[in-house]
C-alpha cells in the first residue's frame, strides 16, 4: 500500500468566526474505503468541499498522486480524476437519467463547439462520440439497475432512485478517487443494503478508491478500512474501524447522539 | 425491454418515417411559399425568419445556460453595420463578410460574457442592457458608421446571383435559418449542449464533473451574439438601410419576450415565439383596420386615452396578449406545442 494517494496536511478553514475544519491531517492508501465520521455540523462536508475545489483551505495542502490540488478549480480537478456525490442531491433536474450520466463523460469527449453544431448522420464525429458514450453509460446504468428509470426526467424519480443516479453520474468519470458525501441518507433499509453492496462492488471490482461520509455507524464499520472521526472541525481519532469504535471521544459525541436520533440524523 | 438500442436514437433528429414526412412536408411547404402569396407576405416571412435567428441564439443564452441579455439589440447592430461595412468598405462578398460579422458579434459577446461571470438575474439583466445602449451610443456618433444619417446596404450578389427581390433573398434566408436551427439543435444534443444545460440545473455540480464553467458561459454569450450577429447582417438586406435609431431597447426586450412566449430552453419555442410576436406586431400596426374591433378600439381611446392613444392601442392590445400567454401557459407556447406534436404524433398514419 502507498500512502501518497490522497494526502491532507494541516487543513484549516474558517467562514467568519466558525472555524469548520482545523489541522485536518490524514492520508489515504489507493483502494481503501476510508471513512469520515462525526456529528452534525463538525465539518465533514466542508471537508469534501475542499478536496473537489469548491471551498479553498486558509491554510494546509491536499495532494493527490503527487499533485497540490488546494489551489485548483472544481473542473481541474475532476480531469485528475476525483469524482463527488453530494449531501443535498445536486441532478442536472431537468434531463433525464441517461443525460445525467452522460454529463459524467464530459471530460471524457471530445465534441467541441464546431463538430458539436454539425452531428450530419450518424457518421459524423459529435455521433460517434454519442454512440460510443452512451454504451459506457449504459453499462452503468445495467450495474446499478437504472435501466427502468433511463428516459425519465430525474426531477421527478424518487429520493432513493436520485442518490444512484448521482453515483452513476459520479461513475461514469471514472473516477480514481471518488467521495461520497452520505450515499445512504434518506433511504430504507433494503435500498441501504443495495447501496453496500454497490460501494463494494465499485471499490472490488472497478478499483476506485472510496472516501466516504456516512451517519449510519453500522455501515461504516462494516465497510470501510479505516476511520476518521472529527468533531468541531477538529480531528478525534484515526484507525480501524474497531479502534474508534471504542475510543471514549467518539462513543460520547458520536454513538451516544445516535442512540438518540440516528435515523434523523441525515443533516 | 429491448437490450440492444440504437444510441443514434437517443440523438438524431429524424426518429420516425413519420417525423421524416412532416419534415419533407415542411420542406416543401416552405420551397412553394413565396410562389403562392403576395409580396408583402414573403417580407413578413423575411422579417420572422430573422427574429427567429436571433431567437435562436438568445435561448441558448437565457433558456439553456440560465443568463440573461438585455443587450442583443447591440449584437444585432454589431453584425448588421459589420456586414455592411465589410462589403462595402472592405470590399468582401456577402458569403464572407456575414459570418466574419458573426465573428466580431460573437468576439463583443465573449467581451461582455466576462462581466457576466460574476453577475446574475437582475445585475446582468442591467450590465447587458447597458451594453446594448452602449453600442448604439457608440455607432450613432461615428462617421465610419455613418453616424446618424445611417448606411446603405450595398447591393447583394453571390456569385452570378443578384439577390434583389424579396422572393431571392427568401431563399437565401431560409436556407441560413434552417441550417442555423439544426446547427442549434445539434449543439444542444451533444457535449457542448448538456454542459450548458448542466450549468442551468445545477452549476456546482456541473463543476465537480468537470465543466469549466467560465469557459462555457462565455461560450454561450459568444454563441448567443454570434446568431445575434447574423440576424443583424441579414436584417441590413431586408431593410436596405440602416441607422442607429432600430436597435433599440424595445428591440432587446422583444427578443427577449419571443424567447419567454416561445418557451425558454426548447428547440421549437424561439420558432414559434418568434413568429406569433413578429406576427402579431405587424399586424396589430393596422389594429385599427380590424373590422368592429378597429372601430370599438378607437371609441374606446377617442373617450378614454390622451390624443396619442390610438397609436398606442396597438402596444396595449400586444402586451395584454404576452400577459394571457404567460399566464395561460406558463411554458410558453412550447407547452402548446407539445400537446400539439402528442396528438399529431401519428397523424396521418
Ligand atoms: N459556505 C459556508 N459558509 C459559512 N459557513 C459554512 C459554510 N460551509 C460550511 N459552513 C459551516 O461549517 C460547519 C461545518 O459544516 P459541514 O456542512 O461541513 O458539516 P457536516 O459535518 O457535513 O454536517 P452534516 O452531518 O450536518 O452534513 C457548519 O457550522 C457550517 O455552518
Ligand atoms: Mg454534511
Amino acid at each position: 500500500m502507498t500512502s501518497d494517494f490522497l494526502t491532507i496536511s494541516n487543513l484549516f478553514i474558517s467562514f467568519g468566526g466558525i472555524k469548520a475544519l482545523q489541522d485536518i491531517s490524514f492520508s489515504m492508501a489507493q483502494g481503501e474505503i476510508f471513512s469520515v465520521i462525526g456529528p452534525n455540523g463538525a465539518g465533514k462536508t466542508t471537508l469534501f468541499n475542499c478536496i473537489s475545489g469548491l471551498y479553498r483551505p486558509d491554510t494546509g495542502s491536499i495532494r493527490f498522486e503527487g499533485t497540490a490540488i488546494e489551489k485548483k478549480k472544481p473542473h481541474a480537478i475532476a480531469r485528475l480524476g476525483i469524482a463527488r456525490t453530494f449531501q443535498n442531491i445536486e441532478l442536472f433536474s431537468h434531463m433525464n437519467t441517461m443525460e445525467n450520466i452522460m454529463l459524467g463523460r464530459h471530460i471524457h469527449m471530445g465534441t467541441g463547439l464546431f463538430r458539436g453544431m454539425f452531428m450530419w448522420g450518424r457518421h459524423s464525429f459529435a455521433a460517434r462520440e454519442e454512440i460510443r458514450h452512451r454504451e459506457h453509460v449504459e453499462r452503468i446504468i445495467d450495474l446499478l439497475e437504472l435501466q427502468n428509470v433511463r428516459d425519465f426526467p430525474v426531477g421527478a424519480l424518487p429520493y432513493g432512485t436520485q442518490k444512484l443516479i448521482e453515483l452513476a453520474r459520479a461513475l461514469a468519470l471514472e473516477p480514481r478517487l471518488l467521495l461520497l458525501d452520505e450515499p445512504c441518507a434518506g433511504m430504507n433499509q433494503e435500498e441501504k443494503q443495495d447501496m453496500i453492496f454497490w460501494i463494494k462492488d465499485i471499490q472490488d471490482d472497478l478499483g476506485i478508491t472510496i472516501l466516504l461520509i456516512e451517519h449510519d455507524m453500522k455501515l461504516v464499520m462494516d465497510i470501510s478500512d479505516r476511520v476518521l472521526a472529527i468533531n468541531f472541525g477538529q480531528p478525534v481519532t484515526l484507525g480501524t474501524p474497531g479502534a474508534v469504535q471504542q475510543n471514549k471521544e467518539v462513543r460520547k459525541a458520536y454513538i451516544g447522539e445516535e442512540e438518540q436520533d440516528g435515523p434523523s440524523a441525515v443533516g | 425491454m429491448d437490450m440492444k438500442r440504437g444510441y443514434y436514437e437517443d440523438v438524431q433528429l429524424v426518429t420516425s418515417p413519420v417525423v421524416f414526412f412532416w419534415l419533407v412536408v415542411l420542406l416543401v411547404t416552405l420551397l412553394l411559399f413565396p410562389f403562392v402569396v403576395s409580396n408583402y407576405y414573403v417580407y413578413v416571412a423575411n422579417y420572422i425568419a430573422i427574429n427567429i435567428i436571433v431567437a435562436a441564439g438568445l435561448n441558448l443564452l437565457v433558456g439553456y445556460t440560465g443568463q440573461i441579455s438585455l443587450g442583443h439589440a447591440g449584437f444585432f447592430a454589431i453584425g448588421a453595420y459589420g456586414t455592411v461595412i465589410l462589403m462595402a468598405k472592405a470590399g468582401m462578398p456577402f458569403l464572407l463578410a456575414l459570418p466574419c460579422a458573426g465573428l466580431v458579434a460573437a468576439g463583443f459577446g465573449f467581451l461582455l460574457g466576462l462581466p457576466a461571470l460574476r453577475l446574475e438575474g437582475p445585475y446582468l439583466a442591467i450590465a447587458t442592457l447597458g451594453f446594448g445602449l452602449t453600442i448604439t451610443q457608440v455607432i450613432g456618433r461615428m462617421t465610419l458608421f455613418g453616424g446618424r444619417e445611417g448606411l446603405h446596404a450595398p447591393d447583394l450578389v453571390i456569385g452570378p446571383w443578384a439577390v434583389d427581390t424579396d422572393r431571392q433573398f427568401y431563399f437565401l434566408l431560409i436556407g441560413m435559418t434552417v441550417l442555423l436551427l439544426l446547427g442549434m439543435r445539434s449543439l444542444i444534443k451533444t457535449r457542448v449542449g448538456r454542459a450548458f444545460i448542466a450549468i442551468r440545473d445545477a452549476d456546482i455540480a456541473a463543476q465537480t464533473m468537470g465543466v469549466n464553467i467560465v469557459f462555457y458561459k462565455t461560450l454561450a454569450f459568444a454563441v448567443s451574439a454570434f446568431y445575434a450577429g447574423i440576424g443583424g447582417g441579414l436584417y441590413a438586406f431586408v431593410l436596405r438601410f440602416i441607422e442607429p435609431e432600430i436597435f433599440t431597447l424595445m428591440m432587446s426586450i422583444m427578443f427577449l419576450a419571443m424567447v419567454v412566449v416561445g418557451g425558454l430552453g426548447s428547440l421549437m419555442g424561439p420558432v414559434v415565439g418568434a413568429g406569433l410576436l413578429c406576427w402579431l406586431d405587424l399586424k396589430l400596426r393596422n389594429i385599427l383596420n380590424i373590422p368592429f374591433l378597429g372601430d370599438w378600439l378607437e371609441t374606446l381611446s377617442r373617450s378614454w386615452f390622451s390624443i396619442t392613444g390610438v397609436s398606442n392601442i396597438q402596444y396595449i392590445v400586444f402586451g395584454s396578449i404576452m400577459v394571457a400567454i404567460m399566464l395561460f401557459e406558463p411554458l410558453g407556447l412550447y407547452g402548446v406545442w407539445l400537446r400539439t406534436k402528442q396528438y399529431w404524433r401519428t397523424w396521418p398514419f
